[in-house]
């Protein structure tokens, strides 16, 4: 998995709620066998006029001159700031691929659903909970000043500001470790394979029908 | 010290270890794989070189990408070239590891959410996890049940554990009896519009009290199934006799002596009458009327007796925007009739409601009438080979095709759109699947979630009717 330490980008704002993961990625590019390769239909149907097919070059697409991410003072982002429950719907791990394909390294939203949050940090994507109301100051800054970046200090659990301010911010150790070394979960739970296999011939004496 | 609830229990008997930062490891007793999201898992073990920790732990069928045409000819005549890679790919996954799948054309094929739970895969007192987020479905039968990520997929398929955190309680008490023509369903919408689409995040909900007690295990499905569009991923409802009935005698059931261990701790899978929720929803059965949503967020919902809502009565910004978004998306005007608007294609089916029992209740409202002439299509999609079965035993596909229905082979279909059965641009559909997301059921499609007898009242009328007004009903 891909290592976050620091990172310093542009911010893209995406204003509304409840963004689903239909939204983030839509179904028909769910077909693919591989993880990568999903950037360029991120947020599909709101970024194209058209309809998206799988293995379409969109570079070639009509393209939504109002949406966000299509406006050229946001171009090169790898910082989504958006509204509350980021990435509900489905458990389609294409969503934080998609993301992540594009070149976002890190969300801040007042909340997300749970499986994209827990997918997010599979994938070395970052998503930051921040207070309603500072989501809602970093709106209006962002909008007002062109080119505005921010920087994720992860070690120190902040969102720095150009100025110099900090907004500090929660996060889970275990995900916050894995993230800085760019762990992978599979080798670590191997680590305790002992106490996996003690578990099961417990289980089996209470619950043999589990494993018949 | 206070009692424990369902999901504390669950919980309790699969913790392998827990870390120094709180996480847990969690052991898996299900997992069941489709064809969308595991193929990177299985990627994923082969580059690392590892095996499957447990093969007879999994399942699989393919569901999200099947035609639900005639499909005789086939894998290879999936006219689709992607999704027949992404079904071809699954069988070779499955056949290369030794995990038991039931193919496109078996007739135990279905949607993974029906199928587990028909097989007796599904078992109280089980962890069930899947890349699905409607896997909390199997939570009806107090299994610890929800969905996944791919990276996770391939976690489970290694190491037979997840890494998590435990999650909060919240009890959702349906209190008193349900009136005529409310269906599990439409208790469902009723509470995601009460809670709101995020109201359960970070909650495991268990559903109790009497409506919920009264109920059908299919019924619980339908209920625990849309838990995630209420933001919980798991949805639980405690055992009771209906539970040890319907799971009794099926393929994957214990049997003999091993039935009699299991039933006695079954019958534990109860929260403790002292259990304390960190939150308890307390909804009177007596207030639930037929639903119908008529927004892009399921949590945009209201009773079939109503009206679209005005926007600029919203006080919220952010709701009142979004609602006006939903309100252009979907083409209707604020304070439209409910039952004023017009529909163009039906969808029965999804792992929401396309069990037999669902089947029963659009085919009684269905049955001796015909399709109104304004309605496109009207699709009839079982959940399982073996629930198609049932009702042609039934001669419930006769009713459907009588009416001018379609009756089709089992999968996910119209519910996502992955397969050729999806909604054209600005298309009403009634639905009875669980997203009405925009573009969910096909760019520019136009999703109302409702009860199959509320799919079918709407495709004999062309238009949304409140079903208790129907004949038949």
């Amino acid at each position: 998995m891909k290592q976050f330490t620091t990172h310093q980008g542009i911010v893209a704002p995406l204003d509304r709620a409840n963004v689903d993961t239909d939204m983030i990625i839509p179904k028909q590019f769910l077909k693919s066998i591989k993880r990568s390769g999903f950037g360029p239909n991120l947020f599909d149907e709101l970024r194209y006029l058209d309809e998206g097919q799988p293995d379409q070059d969109c570079s070639q697409r009509p393209l939504n001159p109002d949406f966000v991410l299509n406006k050229s003072r946001y171009q090169g982002c790898s910082i989504l700031l958006a509204r509350k429950n980021f990435g509900c719907g489905s458990s389609r791990e294409h969503a934080p691929w998609a993301l992540e394909d594009f070149g976002i390294r890190a969300i801040i939203a007042p909340s997300y659903a749970d499986i994209f949050f827990n997918n997010s940090f599979k994938n070395g994507l970052l998503p930051i909970i921040l207070d309603e109301k500072d989501v809602d100051q970093l709106f209006v800054e962002v909008e007002a000043n062109e080119g505005y970046q921010l920087t994720i200090d992860l070690e120190n659990q902040q969102v720095i500001k150009q100025d110099g301010t900090a907004l500090a911010f929660e996060i889970d150790g275990f995900r916050k470790h894995c993230l800085l070394k760019g762990l992978d979960d599979i080798g670590l739970t191997l680590e305790h394979a002992n106490a996996i296999r003690e578990y099961e011939s417990k289980r089996k004496e209470t619950a043999p029908w589990l494993f018949s | 010290m206070a009692g424990k609830t369902l999901y504390d229990k669950l919980w309790d008997d699969h913790l392998v270890r827990v870390n120094e930062d709180g996480s847990a490891l969690l052991y898996i007793d299900r997992h069941l794989l489709h064809e969308v999201t595991s193929p990177q898992a299985f990627e994923g073990l082969r580059i690392a070189g590892r095996k499957p920790w447990r093969i007879d732990a999994n399942l699989a069928t393919p569901d999200h990408n099947v035609p639900t045409t005639e499909r005789s000819g086939g894998v290879e005549r999936i006219v689709d070239p992607v999704s027949r890679i992404q079904v071809k790919t699954l069988d070779d996954n499955c056949d290369t590891f030794g995990i038991t799948e039931f193919k496109m054309n078996d007739i135990r094929q279905g949607i993974v959410h029906v199928v587990g739970p028909e097989q007796g895969a599904t078992l109280p007192g089980m962890t069930v996890v899947c890349g699905d987020s409607h896997t909390a479905t199997h939570g009806a039968f107090a299994a610890l049940a929800h969905g996944i990520g791919t990276s996770e997929v391939e976690h489970v398929l290694a190491t037979q554990c997840l890494i998590t955190k435990k999650m909060k309680n919240m009890l959702v008490r349906v209190d008193g009896q349900l009136g005529l023509g409310v269906t599990a369903k439409d208790v469902i919408l009723h509470i995601i519009g009460v809670i709101g689409t995020a109201g359960g995040t970070g909650y495991a909900i268990e559903f109790g009290g009497e409506a919920i007690r009264s109920i059908s295990v299919e019924g619980r499905m339908t209920i625990c199934n849309m838990a995630i569009e209420a933001g919980a991923r798991v949805g639980l409802v405690a055992v009771d006799e209906k539970t040890i009935e319907y799971v009794k005698g099926r393929p994957f059931s214990p049997k003999e002596q091993d039935w009699e261990k299991a039933v006695n701790a079954w019958q534990t899978l109860v929260s403790d009458a002292d259990a304390v929720f960190d939150e308890v929803v307390v909804i009177r059965a007596e207030d639930i009327q037929p639903q119908v949503t008529w927004g892009t967020s399921p949590e945009m919902v209201t009773s079939v007796v109503d009206s679209v809502p005005d926007p600029a009565e919203m006080e919220d910004p952010v709701k009142r925007e979004g609602a006006e978004r939903a309100l252009h998306y979907m083409g209707l005007k604020p304070k439209q009739k409910i039952t004023d608007i017009q529909l163009d294609r039906v969808f029965i089916g999804s792992c929401t409601n396309s069990r037999i029992e669902d089947l029963r209740e659009a085919a009684a409202i269905v049955k001796g009438k015909k399709v109104a002439t304004t309605i496109k299509q009207a699709l009839v999609v079982p959940g399982s080979g073996l629930v198609k079965a049932q009702a042609e035993l039934e001669g419930l596909d006769k009713i459907f095709l009588e009416a001018g229905m379609e009756w089709r082979e089992p999968g996910c279909s119209m519910c996502l759109a992955m397969n050729p059965d999806k909604l054209g641009v600005g298309e009403h559909c009634a639905s009875t699947s669980n997203r009405n997301f925009e573009g969910r059921q096909g760019f520019g499609g136009r999703t109302h979630l409702v009860s199959p007898a509320m799919a079918a009242a709407a495709a004999i009328a062309g238009h949304f009717v409140d079903v208790r007004q129907v004949n038949n009903a």
